[in-house]
């Protein structure tokens, strides 16, 4: 019978992803509230460092499996090698950190055992024995508790910033730590990846900024633009902005905040007509104040914000721009 | 080279949402519905690899009725066919549901590409393009900013995490799950509105495909939905523009000290 939790430790170059220690967290209290086991898998080769940095925590087990086939990250590679160790722990729980790498092999590897997946989670409730994955739809604006009807393994991956990584608690003695035999000798690895890069050099270092004007699609057009910039100068403040700004070309990559831009902690970030999708937020949340212009009260940036004004920014921004010249003055 | 672009309708990001009276999804009256962005993207990167290289581009989107006037849309951009997956057995809140039936109309398709969203604006599973993948036997690359059809195969821009980026090469046909941003989307042309007129849709109901009850069982579905509770307390500021701009500028210069 299907037994423990089983948590993918996720690594690059022999480095541990910090996102792992989230779902540990996650993990762990899973582990408590249901008395199950917990263990942990570290895929790759020449890992057995990041498999003692888990094992340093408190788990019940860690598996190595390493395979020169697993030297670098591949969907195939992935998918055969932890739906070996899955078929032979069979865990009532697989939990994941929802990182890009994976998004990019999880949903294979529970189709291919024809199982489900709840990703993206941000939280769970345990209500009568029951488990409930509470997961956002429409981009952060709705919650939902989610149920599961299959037969376990249950797959389950958990948002960036859902756990507190310094939560994780350690272990009194170390893990014991286990090599796991693959046998990846079949396996085909049919995409080819070449060396990670980064695109040249940022012209604008917004992580210096003292004060961050961030402007989203509720600015409508590029020829809009000019009344956010004007409100940037007006606060002595850099101008950014929300992935489908940059996506417009309407202003450069470089000041994209969010996790595939920029991340900042200003004292000031002003966000405006920004919806406050996780994806922009973990680039912005650290920032002291925040201060948030949108005309929808649901909007989640709400939810981080210090300071908001709930209305039309072409009606709000002017009257700031008013008060920054004037108090200037 | 023929690529299949998978499109899903959601409603329009500008929507005002309600919960809906079974507190388990949205109330879907008087909403306006949109192509799922990353969806348009996949679209225009299509469209483009057909300018290039020749080929056919088809779409193929599961859903109601009104998913015809997306459909529409593609086709006017410059799609060459349509197929509309019109049963309610195929709705489902679970990606291997849709991916199921997905994956059994284009069982008879002769395709190089498949092109799906990165995740759909609505449910934002980020699952039915690799389950597609894994059910049709596709190798798979996600989060796709570059497209390069090679002799052997594609090669393909992913983007990672915080900047970094990785070219990857897989053999053809492969399912690729695009990002926004890709490309500059265009518009529809009256010409192409009018061309678009002339353009097969092919429906598609569970029987054809041999899709039956017992696929269309859910192995997820949500339970309740609801507003997410403010765990930080704003501080809303109100007042007119002048009013509540004066009190702003308060705050943050002598509470916040941002200046
Ligand atoms: C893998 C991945 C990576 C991503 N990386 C990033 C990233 O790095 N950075 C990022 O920003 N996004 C990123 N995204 C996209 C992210 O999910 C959101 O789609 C995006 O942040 C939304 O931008 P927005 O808030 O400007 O637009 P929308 O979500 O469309 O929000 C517009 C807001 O403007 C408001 N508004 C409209 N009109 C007005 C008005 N007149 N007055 C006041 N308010 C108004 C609306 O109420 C709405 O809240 C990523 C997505 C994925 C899947
Ligand atoms: N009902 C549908 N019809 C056609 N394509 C879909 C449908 N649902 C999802 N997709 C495709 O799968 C992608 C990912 O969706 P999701 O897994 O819901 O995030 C979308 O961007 C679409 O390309």
């Amino acid at each position: 019978m299907s037994q423990g939790i089983l948590l993918f430790v996720e690594q690059r170059d022999g480095v541990l992803n910090r996102t792992t220690l989230e779902a540990l967290v996650a993990s762990q209290q899973l582990a408590a509230g249901m008395s199950e086991s917990l263990s942990a898998a570290v895929l790759g080769s020449g890992v057995s460092a990041v498999a003692s940095e888990i094992a340093a925590k408190k788990l019940d087990k860690v598996y190595i499996a390493e395979d020169s086939k697993l030297a670098e990250y591949t969907p195939d590679g992935y998918t055969a090698a932890l739906r070996q160790v899955i078929e032979k722990l069979d865990p009532r729980y697989v939990i994941f950190s929802h990182t890009y790498q994976v998004r990019d092999f999880a949903p294979r590897l529970t189709a291919a055992l024809g199982k489900t997946f709840v990703g993206d989670c941000i939280g769970y409730k345990l209500e009568g024995g029951a488990l409930l994955l509470t997961r956002q739809i429409f981009q952060g604006k709705i919650n939902t508790d989610v149920g599961v009807s299959t037969e376990p393994p249950i797959f389950i991956s958990f948002q960036t910033g859902s756990y507190r990584a310094d939560q994780a608690a350690a272990g009194e003695s170390t893990a014991q730590i286990e090599n796991f035999t693959l046998d990846m000798s079949g396996v085909e690895l049919r995409a080819k990846p070449e060396e990670k890069f980064q695109e040249a050099k940022q012209a604008v270092d917004l992580t210096q900024a003292e004060r961050i004007v961030s402007v989203g699609r509720g600015i409508k057009s590029e020829e809009n633009l000019g009344l956010v910039k004007d409100l940037a100068e007006a606060l002595g403040a850099e101008l950014a902005a929300s992935r489908p700004i940059c996506d417009n070309e309407w202003l450069p990559m470089d000041r994209q905040i969010g996790s595939s831009g920029q991340t900042v902690a200003p004292k000031l970030y002003l966000a405006v007509g920004i919806s406050g999708a996780i994806q922009h937020v973990v680039g912005m949340k650290n920032a002291q104040t925040i201060v948030a212009i949108n005309k929808d009260a649901e909007a989640p940036i709400f939810d981080i914000a210090d300071y908001g004004i709930v209305g039309d920014l072409f009606e709000i921004v002017p009257a700031l721009i008013a008060e920054a010249k004037k108090s200037q003055g | 080279m023929n690529i299949v672009v998978c499109l899903k309708q959601v409603p329009k990001k500008d929507s005002i949402l309600r919960i809906g009276a079974d507190q388990k999804w949205i109330d879907e009256r008087d909403l306006s519905y949109e192509m799922s962005e990353a969806d348009a993207y996949a679209l225009e990167e299509a469209l483009r690899q057909k300018e290039k290289h020749g080929g056919e581009v088809i779409v193929i989107s599961s859903g109601p009725e009104r998913v015809r006037q997306s459909i529409k849309e593609a086709l006017a951009k410059g799609a060459d066919r349509a197929i509309h997956l019109t049963d309610p057995l195929f709705n489902s809140g679970d990606p291997a549901v849709i991916a199921r039936a997905l994956a059994g109309a284009l069982k008879n398709e002769k395709f190089d590409l498949i092109f799906t969203g990165l995740q759909s604006d609505d449910y934002g599973f980020a699952q039915v393009g690799l389950i597609l993948a894994e059910m049709l036997g596709l190798p798979s690359a996600t989060i796709v900013m570059e497209v390069q059809p090679e002799d052997s195969g594609v090669r393909v821009k992913r983007e990672l995490e915080s900047g970094w980026f990785q070219w990857v090469k897989l053999p053809m046909p492969a399912l690729l799950t695009i990002q926004s941003g890709i490309n500059q989307l265009r518009y529809a042309t009256l010409k192409g509105i009018m061309a678009a007129k002339k353009k097969e849709i092919k429906e598609v109901k569970a029987a054809d495909i041999g899709f039956t009850e017992s696929d269309a069982i859910s192995a997820q579905s949500i339970q309740r939905a609801y507003f997410p509770e403010k765990t930080k307390r704003t501080e809303i500021i109100e007042g007119k523009p002048a009013e509540a701009a004066a009190k702003l500028m308060e705050k943050l210069r002598f509470d916040a000290r941002v200046f």
